[in-house]
């Protein structure tokens, strides 16, 4: 049995496990994809961010 | 408008043709175009939304090429960019030429000292540049107003008490609050940068008032406030050469920083938004051709009626 019809069954067929599914799926999307932007937003400022340059001054 | 539409679109709107027609009217070869009115409703309209369109521009290019002032030259901001933060070093350069020059004359009303926190300065940094200045407060228990240190909470202190004392100091003329001033004058960084420097000798023909300067970017291009930035006119804790231009480009991104602090937030959403919306385009064009792809498959036979 594929990989899909098993999470269809275990999961998606009823709704309890469906809607624990969804609140899952977004705690874990949702902090997953402002990490990575996060990273990439930090990677293409490198240098002029605050976090950056906070050591030269003290 | 609605009535544009109604009058072009008709009752068709709300009529049911049920769910093979749409798709009939596709293929077959028989079926009406618009009618001659509709066309010419549709291309009326075209032509004078075009023609108004057309014409606010060029009203908006010309007031543009009627000024008798010099327009300021794009400068590389490193924030200039969709992803590009504000360069921090050059946010904290700036407000210390703003400390060490501008305040003389300029307030920076909108500004607190705790927006400073984590963008130029540390919480115990920012403390202590508000410890700096001596802030009127009250009244207290005896209904007295009195100078105490300023706190991370207040708003930096402004040179003149109002409009009026501001005005009397200066000759008459007003030395905006800069809280704002970027987005509030045509060409934002770029037109601060060259104000700052732009000055020069009055061409011949030009008269000046006593106390005025002139400087081709300013509107009129005679200027109350005097060339202020020279080569060494501030120091740098950082080290930095304190020549004029890297003042001036200090300042005018200090500057930004105050119209916009929330810029580096904004720019960090674009790449949210991006990645979020193109997640979101993938799925609406997985959907579309799922739902479209019985109706693209589907053949359509014409059954001849036997004239028997």
């Amino acid at each position: 049995m594929s990989m899909w019809a098993t999470l269809n069954r275990n999961v998606f067929k009823r709704t309890s496990t469906f809607a624990l599914a969804i609140a899952s799926g977004t705690f874990f999307f949702e902090r997953t994809f402002d990490l990575v932007s996060n990273t990439l937003f930090e990677r293409i400022n490198k240098g002029k961010l605050w976090n950056d340059i906070k050591d030269k001054y003290e | 408008m609605a009535a544009a539409v109604g009058r072009i679109c008709g009752a068709r709107l709300l009529k049911n043709y049920g769910i093979v027609g749409p798709q009939v009217c596709q293929l077959s070869t028989s079926t009406q175009g618009w009618t001659r009115n509709r066309k010419l409703l549709l291309s009326t309209l075209g032509v004078v939304g075009g023609g108004v369109g057309a014409l606010l521009f060029a009203l908006e290019q010309s007031v543009q090429a009627s000024g008798s002032e010099a327009h300021p030259p794009h400068q590389p901001w490193s924030h200039d960019g969709w992803f590009k933060s504000f360069d921090h070093a050059s946010v904290r350069r700036g407000y210390e030429v703003y400390k060490q020059v501008c305040k003389a004359c300029h307030s920076l009303q909108y500004i607190a000292f705790r927006n400073l926190v984590n963008v130029t300065h540390s919480e115990e940094q920012a403390k202590a540049e508000a410890a700096e200045v001596m802030i009127k407060d009250g009244p207290d228990e005896e209904g007295n107003y009195f100078e105490r240190p300023g706190k991370l909470s207040d708003y930096f202190p402004s040179p003149y008490p109002n409009e009026n004392a501001a005005r009397a100091a200066n000759n008459g003329a007003y030395p905006p609050d800069l809280s704002l001033i970027c987005s509030g004058r045509k060409g934002g960084e770029d037109y601060i940068f060259a104000l700052l420097t732009g000055y020069m000798e009055a061409p011949a023909g030009i008269v000046l008032r006593e106390g005025q300067n002139y400087n081709p970017y300013f509107p009129g291009g005679a200027i109350s406030m005097a060339q202020v930035l020279f080569d060494e006119a501030a120091e740098y804790s950082d080290g930095t050469p304190a020549t004029a231009s890297q003042l001036a480009k200090d300042v005018a991104t200090f500057l930004r920083w105050c119209s916009e602090p929330e810029l580096d937030d904004r720019r960090l959403m674009t790449i949210k938004a991006i990645g979020m919306f193109s997640m979101l385009a993938a799925v609406t064009y997985y959907f579309k051709r799922h739902k479209w792809a019985s109706i693209k498959s589907r053949k359509l036979a014409y059954k001849p009626v036997s004239k028997k």
